[in-house]
């Protein structure tokens, strides 16, 4: 690891100001930049953590009855604090890699980072979620943009995510074994105006909407309804834990799995 | 009831309570007052010409306080291959140049270019950063079978080619055994790969290497499951120091599973740099650096054949295999896929014709060297592969087939085909064991319930044999052994009767400090408490060969044996003198010694203070003091044997293999703590899920490694495993050795593998997936899905 500053600011804006500098970047649990920088493979003059940022952490219901999840609260507080109101999120902050890691990760450094492989996109872009920064609202259909691609600008940091609350929902996930990671997971969620379908760990784009499983499961919420569409496997990611074609039959089977759980 | 006490009591392991509560004392907690920090600049590139290294910018940055490169080791030796194999021809194997640094050309990924030495490891890296290295990449070497066609780009320049050795076992059986098979009622073939696997101990390797300028004295400290060969190894082939100059300690060491017994570059280099640079150099492997520097296990590709007479008795074997070496041979590379392997080739079975093909190929890769069971595990595994894909080809019952073709108890001792004379066994015992603790008869019922739940149940069973106790001198010298195999000790007895027991042998796991004073006290009659293990240490211990090849008990325990009844020889002097009575009739029993018939005794503190403080004492006759040393040279290996058996469910829709069950009953002869033999068979039998499962390490076409951290290379957890019923009670003892014992530390990770796939072939097959055939480990679950929707 290389040498760097770190500043712990309390406030959004104080932090907006910190990452103003140069190469500066924030950290959130540390999950994912802590050991790439000690690979040395990042090198930012300026931590800037997120983690003292009070207005940043926690949950909690709006007036809309959406759920507001500060941008630097942890798995663990998702997965305790959303149990009741939002099980199949909680359900997915709980499958997020192993205690230590959900005591520290965090949802915005997840969303930031847009592993292809991470969880949370999947329950985001699923259930339609709105995504809250220093500057703007983003509708989730827009952030992700491919792997590790989001639309965050330079030092602009996710400070809540909201969530619409499904009338149903779950989570599946095929882990890859090795970094038990998503090999492929589906997040399915039932509004009154649909079905949403998310994918992730499957795609070289990241985080897609299934759209045919949506629209079938939308007239029927069913396993049954998925059971006769497939996924191509052009696009899907090959590697040493799955082939494209592996990957593809697996969008179909844990989205049936996830339709049966959500019941 | 059972004992609390001496052989076969289960004490808790001393050693745990340090390790448990942090207090071990590991190679990496050594810190020696001025130390300077190693860090080695690796290759990147899998192959490639060195035109040049720049160290000038580096040499001037912060804290630096050397950069060593292949210049400065100019006049020091290269890495030492501790095997010479000769093959079919009668020729030697071919042996490259193994640089302590990588010398005009860097040959795998991790090979080390410079060795940059600093005030601190973030110093020290800062400036291998800052180093130049100007390499033209060549085309690697990645494929056995084509690294060895005319033409092939050569790993080694100056080598013929990239053929290692080309082995025949037995040649002289070579026309006999393909007419056999020519001539066989039925045949049965099968290819297969053994996977590549990362040994992954929990503590990485560390160097430690001090240099006294007062004295010309040397000391290195290593994560070594063998000391005194490291001492040899480095002393004498590479640095040139006398071993009475050169101290090697391995103290705790946290696993080795074989990766730990080979001499390693960077120890070679810490100990140079040491006296080059004026200040203690130490060196601790980052976990990356592991996975490309550790020497790796398996890997290999194998063509099998079996044939069967009308009666299904197997009549020939024939055995075509590809072995790795990677791009240097490590250490005992060269006799892993033949002495180690080829001699196993009967199995449990009477096959009278036996041949076995190994071809060594150098490849672009890290060096291969024995993993846990080394080379057996990869003979057990074909075999039982084998005979399982033959019993289905003809339709019999897997077990029957076994039992048909078992050596039978009167048949031993056993000579086979190939070399190996085994001393005894009964592996019908044994699979008859393993069966009943399987309930194999409510097998059916259990597959009908899995069914139901829309998941395929199968009964996976192998049985394996293994040589352990390395090993007879003579015997592996002849074979090609650079070294002898015999194992010491010395048992200091003090003067208050408290005993220090030095031996040769290494603990990084096995529980010696806890079953060695199993041996002596129950010999001596005292309490254990009474007895501490020396070990690690070879200022300290004799020289001895260390620890791998289960043959801590069976070779070191005997040393100790022999020691102890030295001991107690000359014990009975002392108490024959102190009693005035005559030494044909002291008798040793619960710590005293009596005159038999008579209620005169003398406690055992009595007679070792008599012996340091001899004022009433037969010193015409004896010595004063109590020390005595043995070396035990067995003069066979020894074969434990035993039935491992699951049961797995494989999930049809996703291909992911749960295990149900697991059973393994063991003949390990006579056991000395039986709890720590169960954790040694748990933890083999992990190792065995993994590589079945789990573990790969797999390179891609340009020599990168593809799982080169956890994320990508997949060791078995608590959630993998069910939870293991273990028996050792069928019991044949070894017959050649004082104890009766045979070891226990390879066999889980022998007979798991084939279990578990022996398992997965037969729920597909009972699925009606009856074109799999054979699936290649590790069996995960993208491989089993596509292999039964292939
Ligand atoms: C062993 C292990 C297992 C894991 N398993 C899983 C798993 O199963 N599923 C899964 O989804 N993930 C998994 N992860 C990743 C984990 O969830 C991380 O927490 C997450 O990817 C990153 O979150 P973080 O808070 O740690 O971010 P950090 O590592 O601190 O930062 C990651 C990136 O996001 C940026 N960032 C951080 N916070 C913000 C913010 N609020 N706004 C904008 N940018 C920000 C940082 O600058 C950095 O670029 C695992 C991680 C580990 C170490």
């Amino acid at each position: 690891m290389h040498n760097f500053e770190f500043v712990k600011p309390g406030t959004i804006s104080d932090a907006v100001a910190a990452l103003g500098g140069e190469e500066a970047q924030a950290l959130g649990g540390g999950q994912t930049l802590l050991p790439t920088m000690k690979q040395r493979l990042a090198a930012p003059t300026t931590l800037v953590s997120l983690s003292g940022v009070g207005e940043m952490v926690g949950v909690c219901t709006n007036d809309a009855g959406e759920i507001c999840i500060g941008g630097a609260t942890t798995h663990a507080q998702v997965q305790a604090e959303t149990a009741s109101s939002y099980p199949g999120l909680s359900g997915l902050a709980g499958q997020i890699g192993d205690p230590a890691v959900r005591n520290r990760g965090t949802i915005g450094g997840s969303l930031a980072n847009n592993d292809p492989a991470a969880c949370y996109p999947s329950a985001a872009l699923g259930s339609g979620a709105t995504i809250v920064t220093n500057t703007r609202e983003i509708a989730a259909d827009d952030y992700f943009q491919g792997m590790f691609t989001t639309a965050l600008d330079e030092g602009e940091i996710v400070t809540e995510v909201r969530f619409p609350v499904p009338m149903a929902a779950n989570y599946q996930k095929f882990v890859q074994p090795a970094s038990r990671f998503a090999l492929t997971g589906v997040f399915v969620a039932k509004y009154a105006s649909g079905v949403r379908v998310a994918v992730t760990g499957a795609s070289e784009n990241g985080v897609f909407r299934w759209s045919e499983a949506e629209a079938a499961l939308s007239s029927s919420f069913t396993a049954d309804a998925v059971k006769d569409l497939s996924v191509p496997a052009d696009g899907m990611i090959g590697d040493l834990h799955g082939t494209p074609d592996y990957r593809a039959h697996l969008v179909k089977v844990m989205t049936g799995r996830a339709v049966t759980a959500a019941q | 009831m059972p004992k609390d006490s001496g052989i076969g009591a289960s004490p808790k392991r001393r050693e745990d309570v340090r390790f448990l509560t942090g207090k071990g004392q590991y190679t990496d907690d050594i810190n020696i007052h001025g130390q300077a920090y190693a860090h080695f600049l690796r290759s990147e590139v899998a192959h490639g010409t060195i035109n040049g290294i720049d160290t000038s910018a580096a040499a001037s940055m912060p804290g630096v306080v050397q950069i060593l490169t292949a210049k400065d080791f100019e006049g020091v030796g290269g890495v030492p291959c501790g095997w010479q194999v000769t093959d079919r021809h009668g020729e030697a194997m071919q042996e490259p140049k193994h640089p302590v640094l990588a010398e005009g050309k860097v040959r795998h990924v991790g090979d080390p270019i410079a060795m940059v030495i600093a005030d601190t490891l973030e110093q020290a890296r800062d400036a291998a950063e800052a180093i130049d290295v100007d390499i033209t990449e060549l085309e690697p070497v990645m494929d056995m079978k084509a690294a060895i066609k005319d033409g092939a780009t050569k790993v080694h320049d100056d080598l013929i080619s990239n053929l290692c050795y080309d082995w025949g076992f037995v040649e002289e059986n070579r026309e006999a055994v393909d007419e056999a098979i020519k001539s066989a009622a039925h045949v049965t073939t099968l290819e297969l790969v053994n996977n590549r696997l990362v040994a992954n101990p929990m503590e990485p390797r560390v160097a430690v290497g001090d240099y006294a300028p007062g004295t010309d004295d040397y000391t290195l400290y290593t994560t070594s499951q063998n000391p005194h060969v490291i001492r040899l190894l480095m002393g004498a082939f590479v640095l040139g120091i006398p071993e009475h100059k050169l101290r090697v300690v391995a103290p705790d060491v946290g696993g080795g599973f074989g990766a730990k017994i080979y001499h390693y570059a960077e120890e070679a280099a810490c100990t140079f740099a040491a006296k080059q640079c004026g200040r203690p150099v130490k060196w601790t492997s980052s976990r990356s650096e592991a996975f490309i520097s550790d020497a790796h296990g398996r890997d290999h590709v194998t063509k099998i054949e079996l044939a069967l007479d009308a009666d299904h008795k197997f009549t020939a074997i024939r055995t075509d295999t590809y072995a790795n070496m990677g791009a240097y041979l490590s250490t005992f590379a060269p006799s892993i896929p033949t002495w180690l392997h080829g001699t196993l080739m009967a199995g449990n079975y009477t096959t009278p014709l036996i041949y076995v093909n190994v071809k060594a190929v150098f490849t672009n890769t890290t060096p291969v060297d024995a993993y846990r069971g080394a080379g057996r595990p990869e003979a057990t595994f074909q075999l039982e592969r084998v005979i399982d894909k033959a019993a289905r080809e003809l339709g019999v019952d897997p077990a029957d087939l076994r039992r048909k073709n078992f050596i039978k108890p009167d048949q031993f001792p056993y000579a086979t085909p190939v070399a190996v004379e085994y001393d005894t066994g009964d592996y019908d015992a044994t699979l008859d064991k393993g069966m009943e603790m399987i309930d194999a008869a409510g097998f059916e019922a259990r597959a009908a319930e899995s069914k139901a739940k829309g998941k395929l149940r199968g009964l996976g069973i192998a049985h394996f044999i293994e040589a352990c106790g390395i090993a007879p001198s003579n015997l592996v010298g002849q074979l090609g052994a650079r070294a002898g195999l015999y194992e010491s000790a010395t048992v200091r007895v003090n003067a208050t009767g408290s005993i220090s027991v030095m031996t040769g042998s290494h603990s990084h796991g096995q529980g010696h400090e806890t079953s060695y004073p199993q041996v002596v006290a129950e010999m001596l009659g005292i309490d254990e408490s009474m007895i501490d293990i020396v070990h690690g240490d070879t200022s300290k211990t004799p020289m001895g060969m260390g620890t791998y090849g289960s043959r801590s008990i069976a070779v070191g325990g005997s040393a100790m044996v022999r020691a102890t009844e030295k001991i107690i020889n000359k014990a009975k002097k002392i108490a024959a003198h102190l009693l005035e009575a005559s030494e044909a009739d002291i008798e040793l029993k619960d710590g005293a010694f009596s005159v038999a018939g008579t209620d005169k005794s003398v406690a055992w503190g009595d007679v070792t203070l008599a012996a340091y403080v001899p004022h009433n004492y037969p010193l015409e006759d004896i010595e004063p003091g109590l020390e005595e040393t043995a070396f035990y040279d067995p003069s066979n290996f020894t074969y434990p044997a035993g039935a491992y058996i699951c049961e797995v469910e494989v999930d049809p829709e996703t291909g992911k293999v749960d295990v149900l069950k697991f059973v393994a009953a063991d003949d390990f002869g006579n056991v000395i703590n039986p709890m720590i033999v169960y954790g040694q068979v748990h933890g083999g039998v992990a190792q065995g899920i993994g590589q079945a499962l789990l573990e790969n390490c797999a390179y891609d076409e340009n020599g990168q490694l593809l799982s080169g951290s956890y994320m990508d290379y997949t060791m078995p957890r608590a959630d993998d495993l069910p939870m293991f019923d273990v028996d050792h009670s069928c019991v044949t003892p070894c017959t050649h050795n004082p104890l009766g014992v045979k070891g226990c530390g390879e066999a889980g990770a022998i007979g798991t593998p084939p279990a578990i796939v022996n398992g997965v072939i037969d729920a597909l097959h009972r699925a009606g997936h009856t074109h799999v055939s054979h699936i290649d480990m590790p069996l995960t679950p993208a491989r089993v899905w596509a292999a039964m929707n292939g």
